[in-house]
């Protein structure tokens, strides 16, 4: 893996771009608000789940609007990477089946276009900070970690994926309840506090509420995250990168008998 | 003589699956039925040997499912073979199959830089060859418009242009040469003819028997398979028209 990083990473940065820049090119295609839309569309869900929450179901969390957008933020980000890139080998079969490519570009375009995508909403949470007056905390320098963590993390998660689709076409279906199973698992729009308490002790092994909680600390709480916290982020980010790089670069040379 | 491609021993054997199970639901009903998935052994190719010299033009002849295309896809990386080597010397470049290579949905000029990118040329160098593409391809007015909107012949046009532009030390062209209009066709004829003369090796698979003998200096005859002939082109389509006689 080493080997293969060194020397294509290198020679296939430009085709990397270009499959970036071309995800984003046709999601906002023929949009007159163009990638304003990144911006504006976290600020409108945002906006709908408040009211909802807020007035119907009553949790009290202060500053709710910052609260529900940080986790929906990284869940939104978590679930369309994933999305997106479990599809990429199987959309990108008319090539690898003609060109030589290395093909983990696949996935790994897929989860950066929409790591454009997050940076972009970012903005949308730094003017929901302002509008409701939040202080922002010197915490805040902490931010590139945590988005490099949950960066890695996606990464890893899709090329498991994106090889178990190659095999498996129903798994597309599969993750699709898995990931609303997981969006009311995570704490995203409802406190902690309402858990039961043997679930609380399992939270720990939902690894998106320990980037939650690390953005919701450094963002909206001030707090500098523990040692332990850090750790526990890292272990999780780079396992699954390892075990995701394992499966595919096992996998990678059956891909074109089966797609 | 330098050889540009050394093909050692190359077989390649399929798993030809009787029922393709690609989802978990069918997985798990035959894993508890107890049957578990049934393959056939298939062999694309069997003890395959050849060398290619450095500027040769070069056929694979065969009828339809003898391998050829196979042994293309192991040249070009993106099959590996069951067992046996390909050694290559120098830079390799597909011609991509009509539109493979291209987004639909993205602009001929964006494809342009997309495709370039894909064939592992520089960003430079795309800018700085853009309108000699475009002029080869005959489509500088069609530069904006998505290429969804391009006609097949159009495709071709462009997907050749991109590939012969810089000069690869292989070309690998497979059936392409048969879209595009007349006129375009002399065209793709007298660049491959000036890229041979430049040095580049080609290998084209065809069953155009006259494009064989007319471009092609040396041919290789396979058959389910096995390697029945090596050597003149002109010999080798002899022997293979008069095997299916």
């Amino acid at each position: 893996m080493n080997w293969i990083l060194k020397n294509n990473l290198f020679k296939y940065k430009w085709l990397l771009e270009e499959l970036v820049i071309r995800d984003l090119k046709i999601k906002y295609r023929r949009s007159v608000l163009g990638y304003l839309w990144s911006v504006l569309n976290p600020l409108l869900m945002m906006l709908v789940l408040t009211v909802v929450f807020s007035t119907v179901f009553r949790f009290d969390i202060p500053n709710y609007p910052v609260y529900l957008l940080t986790g929906q933020l990284l869940f939104n980000f978590y679930s369309e990477s994933t999305t997106m890139a479990m599809d990429s080998i199987l959309n990108g079969a008319a090539l690898i089946k003609k060109v030589y490519l290395p093909k983990y570009i696949f996935p790994l375009s897929r989860v950066l276009s929409t790591f454009t995508t997050l940076l972009f909403s970012l903005l949308a949470l730094f003017i929901v900070m302002v509008v409701t007056s939040t202080s922002f905390h010197i915490t805040l320098i902490l931010l590139p970690v945590v988005f490099i963590y949950m960066l890695i993390f996606s990464l890893g998660v899709s090329l498991i994926l994106a090889v178990s689709v190659v095999y498996f076409r129903d798994i597309k279906h599969l993750y699709g309840v898995f990931l609303s199973a997981l969006n009311f698992l995570t704490p995203i729009f409802y406190p902690t506090s309402i858990l039961p308490e043997w679930l609380k002790s399992w939270m720990i092994f939902n690894p998106l509420y320990d980037y939650i909680e690390f953005l919701r600390d450094i963002l909206l709480y001030g707090k500098w995250p523990t040692w332990e916290e850090n750790l526990l982020c890292i272990a999780c980010s780079l396992g699954f990168l390892a075990v995701g790089m394992w499966v595919f670069e096992k996998h990678q040379k059956n891909f074109i008998l089966y797609i | 003589m330098e050889n540009a491609v050394e093909i050692k021993d190359v077989s390649m054997r399929f798993n030809l699956a009787k029922e393709r199970v690609d989802n978990i639901k069918e997985w798990v009903v035959r894993k508890l039925k107890g049957k578990g998935v049934s393959f056939d052994e298939f062999w694309a190719l069997k003890d395959i040997s050849l060398t290619i010299p450095k500027g040769d033009s070069f056929a694979l002849i065969g009828s339809n499912g003898s391998g050829k295309s196979t042994l293309l896809k192991i040249i070009s990386g993106v099959l590996t073979p069951t067992y046996g080597t390909v050694t290559l010397n120098g830079s390799l470049a597909p011609l991509i199959e009509l539109g493979a290579g291209f987004d639909m949905d993205l602009s001929g000029r964006e494809n342009v830089f997309l495709n370039g990118a894909i064939l592992g040329h520089s960003k430079k160098m795309m800018e700085e060859k853009y309108d000699e593409i475009m002029d080869f391809s005959e489509l500088k007015d069609f530069e904006d418009v998505p290429v969804k909107n391009y006609s097949s012949g159009m495709m071709a046009r462009l997907g050749f242009s991109i590939a012969t532009l810089v000069k690869p030390d292989i070309l690998i062209v497979d059936e392409i040469l048969s879209v595009g209009d007349h006129s375009f066709q002399e065209k793709c004829s007298k660049r491959m003819e000036e890229m041979m003369s430049g040095g580049t090796t080609v290998i084209l698979v065809s069953h155009d028997e006259s494009m064989v003998k007319k471009i092609c200096r040396h041919a290789a005859w396979i058959n389910k398979g096995h390697l029945m002939f090596v050597g003149d082109s002109e010999v080798a389509v002899e022997h293979y028209l008069s095997s299916i006689g």
